[in-house]
């Protein structure tokens, strides 16, 4: 039987205005700008873009002030308004090789060409509160600037070891195929690493940085070195149809992370070192390194390793990294639930009355027998 | 590899246009004498999907898409200019579409020649500049000699 309810509209208009009341906060405060969310909160502003999978600073700033800072809430906005963008095709692939460096470390080795550019990173602070922000008005001095700047090219660290043989080589595969989308396509099992590397870009940070950590830890059996994390501005390239060659489209931040892994080598492959990828939108390091962990780990079929732990296994990865989908199927059990409900009262009514009435009748015939 | 340097005249214009804010492009256009055009495509936004490569190198795959608008124009004369850039800034299409078009028939030298060259460099400083930055973060090790 299906009941249609019809009713709430006044209700769902008032909590509307509720909302938008509780979003400003106190009126005596001044308003927030989208300009100085996208200015100073550059790194919610990111992960908003990952997840929201669309590159827009600004659009992610509406989205954290609409959302109140609510970062899923927040990507599922830019989601919505991605659906309703019309896509005039896909980007040449981006060469992080001529990436503008603003940060550039490696863990593997010290004095690499080009250097160790520690850039504006938290890594170093002591994490107690500078009150001072607290007071506005404050203007930081400004940064140091070298005579010079860096090199121009500064080459990838684990394509130094690949020049000895010794690093699993990354091309690409025969005929440099067109990756597949997971926006367009629906999902099949078992994927290849294009679609494990889009989902985990748009992947939920937190969902991917409990499973790389669970992999250090021995739930997956790697603990790499982060061969390189490299952050700074990259030119974005398209090719037009009526113009056949490259426009450059402006520059996008982007930080890439590449972990270098023990490999005792297998029947077929010999002993080298194999790597995990990651790459996000704007400053993301630890989404770029959890995402890197993981997609190594989910490199065990190609490299015949026991697919053990969760991390490893791509079914369960790609299944609950999506943030929206995740809060969509839990939240959802906030709708009604009204008949669904009162079929199961009224099952479990009668199970019990079906137990209490056996249970008479058995009491019936103990007592019977007494007698 | 550095596409930069494998650049046509246009393509580097056309990469000096999209970095350009609307207010950079509005003051050009404001300064020099611009002639009447012709909307053949309204500027539009779309998305572009950015694809990046496994390892920087290997396999291709979708990164997540990037908000892009485009326009094309033609002015006076039937010269027709393109414009796309990241972001969904409408009336700077325009601007950079028109632009487009005008510095395909300007010789060499021009008013408008100088200005986008100007903004150019002026892009180039900044980058310069955050390059400077980064490198005042640059470590320099120190070697301890321990014992003999």
């Amino acid at each position: 039987m299906y009941v249609a309810v019809k009713g709430g509209e006044a209700a769902i208009l008032a909590t509307h205005d509720l909302l938008a009341e509780r979003r400003r906060g106190d009126p005596a405060i001044p308003e927030l700008s989208v300009a100085q969310i996208r200015e100073q909160m550059g790194l919610a502003v990111a992960r908003v873009m990952n997840e929201g999978s669309l590159f827009d600073p600004d659009l992610a700033s509406l989205a954290l002030k609409q959302a109140q800072g609510d970062a899923i809430e927040a990507a599922f906005l830019l989601r919505a308004f991605r659906t309703t963008l019309p896509r005039f095709g896909a980007s040449v692939p981006l060469d992080t090789a001529a990436m503008h460096i603003e940060r550039r470390i490696s863990a593997t080795y010290k004095d690499l060409p080009g250097g160790q550019i520690l850039g504006p990173t938290y890594d170093y602070t002591h994490r107690l509160f500078d009150f001072a922000l607290m007071a506005n008005g404050s203007r930081p001095k400004p940064a140091a600037e070298a005579a010079t700047r860096l090199d121009t090219h500064m080459p990838r660290v684990p394509d130094i070891l690949g020049t000895e043989g010794l690093m699993e080589p990354e091309v690409p595969p025969p005929g440099d195929p067109k990756p597949a989308d997971l926006t367009r396509e629906p999902v099949a099992f078992p994927v290849d690493r294009d679609l494990r590397l889009q989902s985990m870009a748009r992947g939920d940070e937190g969902f991917l940085l409990g499973l790389g950590y669970s992999v250090q830890r021995g739930f997956g059996g790697n603990h790499p070195f982060a061969g390189e994390i490299r952050m700074g501005a990259v030119a974005v390239e398209f090719v037009p149809e009526e113009l056949g060659f490259a426009v450059d489209l402006g520059d996008i931040t982007l930080t890439e992370c590449q972990m270098i892994n023990q490999f005792g080598g297998s029947k077929d492959i010999d002993p080298q070192f194999t790597r995990g990828y990651g790459l996000a939108f704007g400053h993301a390091e630890r989404k770029a390194m959890s995402m890197a962990l993981v997609d190594r780990a989910l490199k065990a079929r190609e490299l015949g390793e026991a697919a053990t732990y969760p991390a490893q296994q791509e079914e369960f990865v790609l299944y609950h990294s999506d943030n929206v989908e995740a809060a969509g199927f839990v939240e959802h059990l906030k709708l009604p639930h009204y008949v669904d409900f009162q079929g199961e009262l009224e099952l479990i009514r009668k199970i019990k009355a079906e137990r209490v009435a056996t249970a008479a009748a058995a009491a019936g015939t103990h007592k019977e027998a007494v007698e | 590899m550095n596409p930069v340097n494998a650049k046509s005249p246009r393509q580097t214009w056309m990469a000096v246009l999209a970095r350009a804010s609307r207010d950079d492009l509005a003051a050009i256009h404001a300064a020099i004498a611009v002639p009447a055009h012709e909307v053949l495509k309204a500027p539009e936004v779309g998305s572009v999907m950015v694809e990046g490569r496994a390892g920087g190198t290997g396999q291709r795959f979708n990164l997540g898409e990037a908000a892009v608008t485009r326009c094309v124009v033609r002015i006076d004369g039937g010269v027709m200019g393109h414009a796309y850039a990241l972001g969904r800034d409408r009336a700077k299409a325009e601007i950079a579409a028109v632009f487009d078009a005008m510095l395909q028939v300007e010789p060499a030298g021009g008013p408008l020649h100088i200005a986008i060259a100007k903004l150019h460099s002026a892009q180039a400083a900044v980058r310069e500049r955050t390059s400077r930055k980064a490198a005042a973060t640059k470590v320099e090790f120190f070697t301890l000699v321990r014992g003999e």
